[in-house]
């Protein structure tokens, strides 16, 4: 393709990107100008209170309560999540007895299982790690051990052809292979764990970005809780795209 | 270095019998078979599709082990693993899609703990002689299937092997571009002086590239036939137009019709059809 091609495709992507930036916006302003002042805070006064929150220190204490949280349960849910997968990838028949109970574990709703969360961890912050960590865990096994049946078994053969020892076809044919979709994996931990923090966060929970929320909706101070929506909504979106071009390079080779 | 007298690669009495795992028990999928091969020489093997070309070429490579008879490379039994100056070629794609070509060609080098000056020379060298310079940077998805062949035929070139083994390695490509890469097998043969050993079901390939052809019999897989093509070492392609060719082409396939026939389960017809 040419350079001036991947010049106008991406501005065509701006051009998109921007459309649906206004789409929303605009959807927003119709929809305070319907329910007005007690649900909503218009787009451009939640964007004012948004910089406001940024120079409070309450904030960032409870950014920093979610940002510890949610850093604790991405690692364990990540280190437990690979290594799970890779077990079951590599045992043919424990991942085709595991896969099924994973994928109804995967598509039940984890709130369910709250109350028990919080009577086996306690309040505060274990119970917020134990939440973020079930709901991320899921995915990375699942596509780690989909990483591990996917290798191509040519490959393990050129390795025993070049006589490469255990270590060698681990580092140099194993990992580069599964890397990508492990990956993808994470990616998708990444975005359900944040989700399971905050909610983990809204009940039984003094700290964080979404005890802040819930506490917007029962003091009433919509001004707040909109402000702090608009935050979260913006670093998740932000890192999910960081995430994904990272994603689509790594997989682009293939 | 082999003893004098040994043949670069020996089969005796080479059988395998798989366990199938089911209630069908064990499959008797090749042998017994017997090849010598001398050093520097070009054999090719065809045979009917299931008749056990791949087990035969892996069992000679060391990646899987007779259930009865041995193997021998340079004099020395060939036992679990592959043997240091033994290149594969295998059917599939086998090259490593996150690395350039280049990097792919050196990999085997590279593990082999080989300095870097050496790999550097090795590698431009077999870039430039496989024809790929111009894809040194590119990653095997921008290559055609032919081309990604190559890359895996150079890798397998730069360890500088004294026996190439090749299973079916342009199977999957067309008619044309199969002769072009029969073509830059001879070349590589003569340079590297290597003995050959390639399996594939095209006859005409089989005939064009060898100083000798084994005809396998439908499974179990034994020779039917060795067939002595007397070309010189300098053929290329072009002997495809000789009547030796036609003559050596019509005659190993009357050996294999009726093997592929058998292959196919149709033995009734075979003996009414006749010679």
């Amino acid at each position: 393709m040419s350079v001036r091609d991947a010049g106008e495709r991406r501005s065509l992507r701006l051009g998109d990107a921007g459309l649906l930036l206004l789409f929303v916006v605009l959807a927003w302003q119709a929809l305070y100008e319907a329910v007005g002042e007690v649900a909503l805070t218009p787009p451009v006064a939640t964007l004012a209170n948004a910089g406001a929150l940024l120079r409070s220190p309450v904030f960032w204490g409870h950014a920093g309560a979610t940002a510890s949280a949610f850093t604790a349960s991405l690692a364990i849910g990540a280190a437990a999540g690979v290594a799970a997968g890779l077990a079951l990838g590599f045992r043919r028949f424990s991942g085709l007895v595991a896969e099924p109970i994973l994928t109804s574990l995967y598509t039940l709703p984890k709130v369910t299982l709250y109350p028990l969360v919080l009577l086996v961890f306690g309040l505060g912050l274990s119970a917020k790690i134990a939440f973020g960590v079930m709901h991320g865990v899921i995915p990375v096994i699942l596509f780690t051990m989909n990483a591990v049946r996917n290798v191509d078994p040519v490959h393990l053969k050129t390795a025993r052809a070049l006589n490469l020892t255990a270590l060698q076809t681990a580092a140099t044919i194993l990992a580069p292979a599964v890397a990508p979709e492990i990956f993808t994996g994470l990616r998708v931990g990444f975005s359900l764990t944040l989700l399971g923090v905050i909610i983990g966060e809204m009940f039984a929970s003094q700290r964080g970005l979404g005890f802040m929320i819930i506490n917007g909706i029962n003091t009433h101070n919509v001004p707040t809780m909109m402000a702090v929506i608009l935050l979260i909504v913006a670093f998740a979106v932000a890192a999910g795209t960081l995430l994904l071009v990272a994603d689509h390079k790594l997989h682009r080779r293939r | 270095m082999p003893a004098t007298g040994d043949p670069r690669a020996r089969l005796s009495g080479v059988t395998k019998v798989f366990d199938t795992g089911n209630r069908q028990g064990t499959v008797h999928a090749l042998g017994p078979v017997d090849l010598d091969l001398a050093a520097g020489e070009f054999v090719t093997v065809v045979g009917p599709s299931g008749c056990g070309k791949t087990t035969l070429l892996e069992t000679l490579a060391g990646l899987t082990s007779p259930s009865a008879g041995t193997v021998a490379f340079e004099g020395k039994p060939v036992l679990g693993k592959v043997p240091r100056g033994i290149g594969i070629v295998f059917q599939e794609d086998a090259s490593l899609p996150w690395l350039t070509v280049w990097d792919n060609i050196a990999f085997g080098l590279r593990r082999a703990g080989l300095a870097a000056d050496e790999i550097r020379a090795r590698v431009d060298y077999a870039v430039s002689f496989m024809g790929l310079g111009a894809f040194a940077a590119a990653y095997p998805a921008q290559l055609s299937g032919g081309m990604r062949q190559r890359v895996c035929i150079a890798r397998t070139l730069v360890l500088q092997p004294r026996l190439i083994l090749l299973d079916e390695p342009f199977g999957a490509l067309d008619q044309q571009t199969r002769l072009l890469m029969g073509d830059e097998v001879l070349r590589l043969w003569r340079e590297t002086k290597a003995s050959v050993l390639l399996i594939t079901h095209a006859i005409d390939e089989a005939v064009m590239l060898a100083d000798r052809v084994g005809i396998l019999s439908a499974r179990p897989g034994r020779f039917i036939e060795l067939v002595e093509t007397g070309w010189p070492a300098s053929r290329s392609s072009r002997i495809v137009a000789e009547e030796a060719f036609g003559r050596l082409t019509a005659h190993i396939w009357s050996k294999l019709r009726v093997e592929a026939m058998k292959a196919l389960g149709r033995v009734g017809e075979v003996s009414r059809a006749g010679p």
